[in-house]
């Protein structure tokens, strides 16, 4: 089956926490169907690559299957935190869109749970363009 | 126990929330006609070391300063329905809060409202330094931390609040306490728990979590144009907890109000601020949400299934706010042609004349100004791009005032000193706070409540 490559915000939402100078990103599939796309390639592994820049000292992946969710702990991402970083952004609440930028593979049959629409699709000149930083 | 569920209605998520949020609250609350309870969660990380520092200059200040504007519009209603309120408006002067509500009271002609104050979260006095001092071994300078800290405050728990709503209050105010606590207490309260009721303790602090952001789960903080659209943003309604003998919740809002309640704004609002799922910790339980669901009832109805719990810790989480250094901010605009460039040669300018006061975070709003890092390596490596509309902003931390002060200075002369074109410049300076965590063995943190003597 063919497949296409997505921004992972069109297969999920998510929000971000921040406490101290640590941040949770949650990553909730928009369909049941959608979760085991984001189990496989929603890792820890490329989390932390895509904050690769903030330096994470540790990137935790919890898995809670009943709410077709995950939760993204990010240690020491937040230049020091709310009441030391130089960031405007210093609770680091912009970082969720940060990680839906990433980019997943979604074949053909369950492209229709996407959300948002198909000008929103990553093809090869846009990818390398949405890859950075 | 009752079989009547509690109602819990939530007005305010952080100190400033919209004044105008309770009056629907307590509309529903009044039309259902069951028990209920209004809470307003005011006290973020950093407003309690803000409203200590207020307390220093006035000492009948240092409470939420909106607090008269927050009850005004439903005190009235509230006393003659029997709707107790909760909160932690209290900040770091409980006793003034407690004071200003009364003095409101009389001025709206209520008869005296039987007002509790719970104490012992806070920890900035002389006699607990050795408590701290212990907490803070781990940390070099901790005899440095005690000396010139501005407060220090433990996440206390629902405990004294369900007791002074057990005497008889019909306000609560309390300084710093864990703020799913505000909705736990009231549930101890009204069903009667036992204190080591682990599950339903957790699942009343799961709606506790889900209350205390104000909106935050009924649609604020949730929209995207075209992925999440949410109807009436402008008036979103804040949330309502049913919360039913066993602890679980249904989460609803006030009939014509605006937002949405789905699956999907409970979700967000449920992971927010949770790092492990199987270990949330808080002072009265240890909640596991491993195991939980969200089950849409009805539009705008979502009931919180399958939240177990543990055994509370043995310890309280203490932050610790400390008076240390300046931030200096400055902004100045280039727009049009070769803009970018323009901004990022200031940069350069700013980077050069105020190098030796140490790290200058750099930022190109409209280019690139809020994912990047403190260090600049994100903006490092974006290639120079073509921006037509570009913010400069830099700031900088330093610990003397004058030496902070060259900031604001250097940015205002790239008026006549920078690249062609600038305008709009702004600048500030404010006192940095800066916050340590701790753990103090709950045992030593006593709490109570007394009821305000009237005047």
């Amino acid at each position: 089956m063919s497949r296409s490559t997505v921004p992972l915000h069109r297969a999920a939402h998510g929000r971000t926490g921040d406490k101290g100078n640590r941040s949770n990103i949650s990553v909730i599939a928009w369909h049941a169907e959608l979760w085991p796309l984001l189990v496989a390639q929603v890792t820890q592994e490329r989390v932390a690559g895509q904050f690769e820049h903030r330096r994470p000292t540790r990137v935790t992946r919890h898995l809670l299957p009943g709410l077709h969710a995950m939760n993204f702990v990010l240690d020491d991402v937040l230049d020091g935190g709310v009441n030391d970083a130089l960031n405007l952004d210093s609770h680091g609440k912009a970082l969720a869109f940060l990680l839906l930028d990433l980019p997943i593979e979604v074949p053909d049959d369950l492209r229709h749970h996407l959300v948002g629409t198909d000008a929103d699709i990553l093809d090869p000149p846009n990818l390398e363009r949405r890859l950075a930083p | 126990m009752d079989d009547v569920p509690l109602r819990i209605g939530c007005a305010a998520g952080f100190s400033g929330d919209r004044t105008d949020a309770a009056a629907p609250v307590v509309d529903a609350l009044v039309a259902g006609g069951g028990p209920a309870v209004l809470i307003f969660e005011t006290l973020a990380e950093r407003t309690l070391a803000l409203a200590q520092l207020a307390r220093r200059l006035d000492d009948d200040a240092g409470f939420e300063p909106l607090l008269a504007d927050l009850l005004r519009p439903v005190l009235e209603r509230c006393l003659r329905h029997r709707i107790r309120i909760v909160s932690n408006f209290g900040a770091a002067n409980p006793q003034g809060a407690a004071r200003r509500i009364a003095a409101l009271a009389r001025e709206l002609g209520l008869p005296e409202p039987r007002i509790a104050v719970v104490a012992g979260d806070d920890l900035s006095a002389e006699a607990c330094r050795p408590l701290l001092a212990g907490a803070l071994k781990d940390v070099s300078d901790s005899a440095e931390v005690t000396r010139t800290m501005v407060c220090a405050n433990a996440y206390i728990g629902a405990e004294p609040i369900a007791d002074a709503l057990l005497a008889g209050a019909d306000i609560v105010v309390t300084g710093r306490v864990a703020d799913p606590s505000l909705t736990v207490g009231p549930a101890l309260a009204h069903f009667g728990w036992a204190r080591n009721d682990w599950d339903r303790l957790a699942r009343a602090t799961m709606a506790g979590h889900l209350l205390e952001c104000g909106a935050q789960v009924s649609g604020g903080y949730y929209a995207d144009p075209g992925y999440k659209d949410i109807p009436d943003l402008a008036h979103v309604g804040y949330p309502i907890a049913e919360i039913d003998r066993d602890g679980h919740c249904t989460i609803t809002k006030p009939p014509g109000t605006g937002g949405r309640i789905d699956e999907h704004t409970v979700k967000e609002q449920l992971l927010y601020e949770v790092h492990d799922p199987a270990a949330y910790l808080t002072p009265d339980v240890v909640a596991d949400l491993r195991q939980a669901r969200v089950v849409e009832l009805a539009p705008n109805r979502v009931r919180l299934e399958g939240v177990r719990g543990h055994a509370r810790p043995a310890t309280l989480k203490v932050n610790v706010f400390r008076e240390q250094g300046w931030l200096a901010e400055g902004e100045i605009s280039y727009a049009g042609a070769r803009a970018e460039a323009r901004a990022r040669l200031a940069g350069e300018v700013l980077r050069e004349r105020l190098a030796p006061l140490g790290k200058l975070r750099i930022d190109l709003i409209g280019a690139g100004s809020v994912l990047g890092d403190d260090d600049g390596r994100w903006l490092a490596a974006q290639a120079p791009g073509e921006a037509r509309d570009v913010r400069l902003r830099v700031a900088l931390i330093h610990a003397d005032r004058a030496e902070a002060e060259r900031l604001p200075r250097e940015v205002t002369a790239l008026y006549t000193c920078g690249p062609a074109g600038g305008g709009g410049v702004r600048t500030g300076l404010r006192q940095r706070l800066s916050t340590l965590s701790c753990f103090v063995p709950r045992d030593d943190v006593p709490t109570r409540f007394s009821f305000l003597s009237p005047p």
